[in-house]
């Protein structure tokens, strides 16, 4: 099918040369980053932050209705015995699940993001992933996080991924879209620099590490990179761009240290869930601990927050 | 990449709370005396002097001032030590040895507390890199004890005798084990005067030492000032004179020893070039360029005070470095989120800030983060100079504070070319993804230390010293052990 | 096994299970052969390991050895040392096994003595030996060469026999010091220490697979100590020219390293140098250009 609707190669950016990132020093500033030791009213404010920023998951082939209705109570109240919670961002489910979503969440305003472009493979036709893409924003998806095609990536076919994010774009229109970069299956740092910057001249509005299906999934090193992109791009062009680290952040503490390495690289204009997320399912009820723990000095227990 | 009006803003929004290190289980004793021949001794003389914590101004120890006197029984404990302690089997002297660094690993917090009250360094630092630093130093050397014969093929060894070593205030743990670890693993005994500003962890050493039942006589630590280390370098038994301090005194030191027969080493200042090409990492030379200078206060005789960027891509790394700057945070050392702690003291406060005043006058361009500082204590905020030249005093005197010179190059010349126009030659460091140009460049700056794609990294493996008037002699690694040696044909 | 005296505690017996991948099972084959002390009583029964035991071993000593030799040089040494300060805990029990096997307490104590002190000569070694043994190649062409130790991998050993615990340590110490891992068959006749030495093992730090000690004969398992593929070093101690000669044939199918240790005389200090951890590293030669 014909892409001539779309300025296809106007904004891709040069390639050719791959840029240059160490990973011995992007692992030394990481290390840097896990040593701040956030404490008192600076840890109770980061928590809450946290909350307002997940993404709350679930993408299992053995999702259903009623495990979807679930996750969206769960959003909905987190831990009604603590009055003055945020709400988490948005609940992130597959595009047959997008209606159930919308249902069970009227009324509230939290963000329906879905997953689309054959999530999480990535493996299928443009057409595939087009139809994809606009059954979930049809069904009521505020946000899409889609997949780029890694193989197309690694086999150095640059336009192609480049024309596929392009067009998935014009078929979101006003829905946001994240572009899952897949992190993991991309080898070195450099790589990671690279796609970043192809899927933000391509129109992401967010680019995001992981599907959560493979290992390794999000870690600091490839998120500070992503950072970093996202700052030059910046300040190259003016425009922002967000950032969602997806996958294997479970613990408060690690989250803490996202917030840290965020705030020392972009500033304050990025610290709102407009600009970042977290996508996870566990790392909610991490973070409700320990702003318990906080509230009254004792360790908790996983028994008094409900698992939905 | 173009210089953006859009701005970062790192200042306002999420802060961190303060993360005090506690220290209710630290001693530190209102009074010191001198550790002499396994016992600490008052001063002949009677005569004490403070210790004061820098970021507070307030005085934390009175500790012994010891005088010729003290220097000549300190010696003569050394000297008596010497013989059983050389001729112990090496593999015994070894085991005292591994002694200390077990010590110094379980005690490792109270002394990373104490070195950032005494000296100003944020306990980050000395926690995470000092202490276990030190501790590995001593690990390293007590292996050497009974293996020397490995070390020098066609030589048999023998030890000096005495060393009398002299160690400065910006890592006082640190130095003191770059010292006493291979003078005794090569057989020899010490006499030891840390800064003085900076006394207390040796003072704790010295009672590790003591614990650990290292035969008296063998280390001996004694505080005091400048006319303590006169007295020690120019005492007659003494073997062998080791310094690490400002390249001034190791001129007056050298000039001292002529006509003696003692061997010395000097380990002297510097103002290493940190040379970062178009084709480096960008993001992690930036941060090499602050491990190179803002950390430690910029108190390392290898910072990496001149930065020399090729001029193509010297706008974004000025940038990026700025932004850099604005999330560094200068304040208490005790607190585990800061980066910058105090200045030593107010003389070498004073030294820094004629520096800023001269950079200013002679038409260079200051820039400084805007971090708040505290009330009390001494501070300086990270700095940088452009619009500055090889011909700038900033350029070329070493200011041994968070100071940094830059300039720009176009070619791999040029960038050699300035590196090497400068008396010092401790160390250097190159940026670029290419490797044939980084062995080059190693080829051809004239530094004793040269790190590509790194910066101010330490391993008791690795020896380190100087060139030129940063020094001669080498410490860490095999190289380390000629100090304190005596080759003899076979 | 000692009857209690009347009144007094009967002692509880040990089981001598074997050491693989950080556990002690029993040897798979459920065979066994009886320690007698030279008065004819029992001391214990001791597996009678078999191929499979060493099998598994292998498996495990493989898995565990690029972790192994990704540990920076300065934890190798310092897990070396562990290893000494709990052996000097244990020092006691170490005579008393020594002499249960029939030798004399002055020399057994003279053993476990020096067996401490070699762990620490070898842990002292770990970030010295590349110093050492590398170097850098002056080349006559703009490269920098230069050339470095690496571990050879996994190394099959069979201990000494006749210096249960000072020969298995200053075989086994060099080895691992280095990087390697290894799967050792203790002494036929002293098997008792190396049991022990496993527990050891276990409380210093050692990651598990690093050392696997198997007890059993000699005779049976020496043939899949020489001839297992994934074996990079085998390591053949005492023994006569035949076994020898017939170690070094089933070494050739991969043309596995073979070192020959005989005629040593373990409690000698001439006996510990860093040629024995050389004897288990590989060299490798690196080039680059030097250019702009």
């Amino acid at each position: 099918m014909s892409l001539s609707a779309v300025p296809v190669t106007a904004n891709l950016p040069d390639l050719s040369r791959v840029p240059v990132v160490d990973e011995v020093g992007v692992n030394e500033r990481v290390a840097r980053f896990q040593s701040r030791s956030i404490k008192a009213d600076s840890k109770v404010e980061a928590l809450k932050l946290i909350l307002s920023m997940i993404d709350l998951t679930t993408l299992e082939g053995q999702d259903t209705a009623g495990k979807v209705r679930q996750l969206c109570q769960k959003a909905i109240h987190l831990h009604d015995a603590m009055p003055d919670l945020p709400h988490v961002a948005a609940v992130c489910v597959y595009p047959t699940m997008v209606g159930i979503a919308k249902d069970t969440l009227k009324g509230h305003d939290i963000n329906i993001a879905s997953v689309a472009t054959a999530f999480p493979s990535g493996q299928a036709s443009l057409s595939v992933k087009l139809d994809d893409t606009r059954m979930a924003v049809d069904a009521g998806a505020t946000e899409i996080d889609m997949v780029i095609s890694r193989g197309a990536f690694l086999a150095g076919n640059y336009a192609l991924v480049f024309d596929e994010i392009v067009a998935i774009k014009e078929a979101c229109g006003d829905t946001h879209l994240k572009v899952i970069l897949e992190t993991g299956e991309l080898g070195t740092l450099d790589r990671v620099r690279q796609a970043s910057d192809l899927a933000m001249h391509a129109g992401a509005d967010f680019i995001k590490t992981s599907t959560g299906k493979i290992q390794p999934a999000a870690t600091m090193q490839v998120t500070l990179v992503m950072l970093q992109a996202i700052r030059d791009y910046y300040y190259a062009t003016g425009r922002m761009v967000g950032m969602k680290p997806a996958g294997g952040i479970s613990k408060a503490k690690l989250a803490v240290h996202y917030l840290v390495m965020l705030r020392e690289t972009l500033g304050n204009a990025w610290m709102t869930p407009e600009w970042f997320r977290f996508g996870a399912s566990s790392l909610a009820n991490d973070v409700l601990m320990q702003l318990r723990k906080q509230a009254t000095g004792v360790y908790q227990s996983a028994d008094y927050f409900s698992k939905d | 990449m173009a210089i953006p009006d859009n701005k970062l803003a790192f200042n306002d929004g999420w802060q961190y709370s303060p993360a005090p290190e506690s220290i209710d289980h630290i001693k530190v004793n209102k009074k010191y005396e001198l550790f002499i021949g396994g016992d600490f001794v008052a001063p002949v003389e009677g005569k004490y002097f403070d210790t004061i914590n820098p970021a507070t101004e307030e005085k934390l120890s009175s500790v012994g001032l010891a005088s010729t006197a003290d220097v000549d029984k300190a010696v003569k404990a050394a000297r008596k030590a010497f013989g059983p302690w050389s001729r112990l089997k090496a593999a015994e002297r070894g085991k005292y040895i591994y002694r200390i660094a077990r010590m110094l690993q379980e005690r490792s917090r109270e002394f990373a507390a104490i070195e950032s009250l005494d000296g100003g360094k944020p306990i980050r630092e000395s926690r995470d890199v000092d202490i276990p630093l030190a501790a590995a130093h001593f690990f390293y050397y007590a292996g050497w004890a009974d293996k020397l014969e490995y070390a020098f093929p066609g030589r048999s060894v023998r030890p000096l005798g005495v060393a009398g070593q002299i160690i400065p205030w910006n890592f006082p743990m640190l130095m003191a084990s770059w010292k006493i670890a291979p003078a005794l693993a090569c057989g020899n005994t010490v006499v030891l005067k840390p800064a003085e500003t900076t006394p207390l962890t040796a003072l704790k050493l010295a009672e590790v030492i003591a614990d650990a039942g290292l035969p008296p006589g063998v280390v001996n630590i004694i505080t005091g000032a400048g006319d303590t280390g006169a007295a020690m370098v120019n005492h007659p038994d003494v073997d062998k004179v080791a310094f690490t301090g400002s390249t001034d005194v190791g001129r007056i030191i050298q000039k001292s020893l002529a006509g003696t027969n003692k061997k010395y080493t000097l380990e002297l200042g510097g103002k290493a070039a940190n040379i970062i090409f178009a084709d480096a990492a960008i993001d992690q030379a930036v941060e090499g360029i602050v491990n190179g200078i803002f950390f430690n206060q910029g108190h390392v005789c290898c910072a990496g005070s001149r930065l020399l960027v090729q001029e193509s891509v010297a706008d974004e790394v000025v940038q990026k470095l700025k932004d850099r700057m604005e999330t560094l945070i200068v304040g208490d050392p005790l607190d585990k989120n800061t980066d910058i702690g105090a200045i030593n003291s107010p003389e070498q406060l004073a030294t820094i800030e004629s520096y800023l005043a001269i950079g200013q006058d002679e038409g260079g361009e200051m820039f400084q983060s805007s971090c708040p500082v505290p009330d009390q204590g001494y501070w300086c905020r990270p700095t940088i100079f452009t619009g500055v030249s090889q011909s700038n005093r900033v350029v070329q005197d070493e200011i041994f504070g968070p100071v940094l010179a830059i300039q720009t190059f176009r070619t791999f010349d040029e960038a050699v070319s300035k590196a090497n126009n400068t008396p010092y030659g401790l160390s250097g460091g190159i940026w670029t993804d290419k490797g044939a140009k980084i062995f080059k460049m190693t080829q051809s700056i004239r530094a004793g230390v040269i790190w590509a794609n790194t910066f101010n990294k330490f391993d008791p493996t690795s020896p380190f010293g100087g060139y030129k008037e940063s020094g001669v002699g080498r410490e860490g690694g095999l190289h380390g052990l000629d100090a304190y040696l005596k080759l003899e044909a076979q | 096994m000692a009857t209690a005296a009347e009144g007094k505690r009967l002692a509880v017996a040990k089981t001598y299970k074997i050491y693989i991948d950080g556990k002690f099972p029993r040897t798979e084959s459920g065979r066994y052969f009886v320690l007698e002390d030279k008065k004819g009583a029992v001391i214990a029964n001791i597996c009678r390991g078999s191929r499979k035991d060493f099998r598994n071993a292998m498996v495990a000593a493989r898995a565990a050895q690029g972790g192994w030799a990704k540990f920076s040089a300065y934890l190798r040494g310092q897990i070396l040392y562990r290893i000494a300060e709990m052996l000097e805990g244990r020092r006691e029990q170490f005579i008393a096994e020594l002499v249960l096997q029939g030798v004399s307490a002055r020399a057994a104590e003279k053993e476990v003595d020096t067996s401490i002190d070699r762990l620490i000569y070898f842990a002292g070694w770990a970030d010295k030996y590349q110093q050492v043994f590398s170097s850098v190649n002056p080349v006559s062409s703009s490269h920098f060469n230069f050339s470095v130790l690496e571990p050879t991998g996994v190394v099959s050993m069979l201990a000494p026999e006749t210096s249960g615990l000072l020969g298995l340590i200053s075989n086994i110490a060099p080895t691992i010091v280095g990087g390697n891992t290894c799967v050792v068959l203790a002494s036929e006749s002293l098997p008792l220490c190396a049991i022990s030495f496993a527990e050891v093992l276990h409380a210093s730090d050692v990651p598990a697979g690093v050392v696997n000690i198997l007890t059993g004969f000699r005779s049976e398992l020496i043939e899949h100590f020489a001839s297992h593929m994934d074996v990079n070093a085998v390591i053949f101690c005492d023994g006569d020219k035949e076994t020898a000669k017939a170690v070094q044939e089933a070494a050739s199918i991969n043309i596995k390293h073979v070192i020959r240790r005989t005629d040593t005389d373990w409690s000698d200090q001439s006996a510990q140098h860093p040629y024995l951890v050389r004897d288990t590293q590989e060299v490798k030669t690196i080039w680059h250009p030097i250019g702009t």
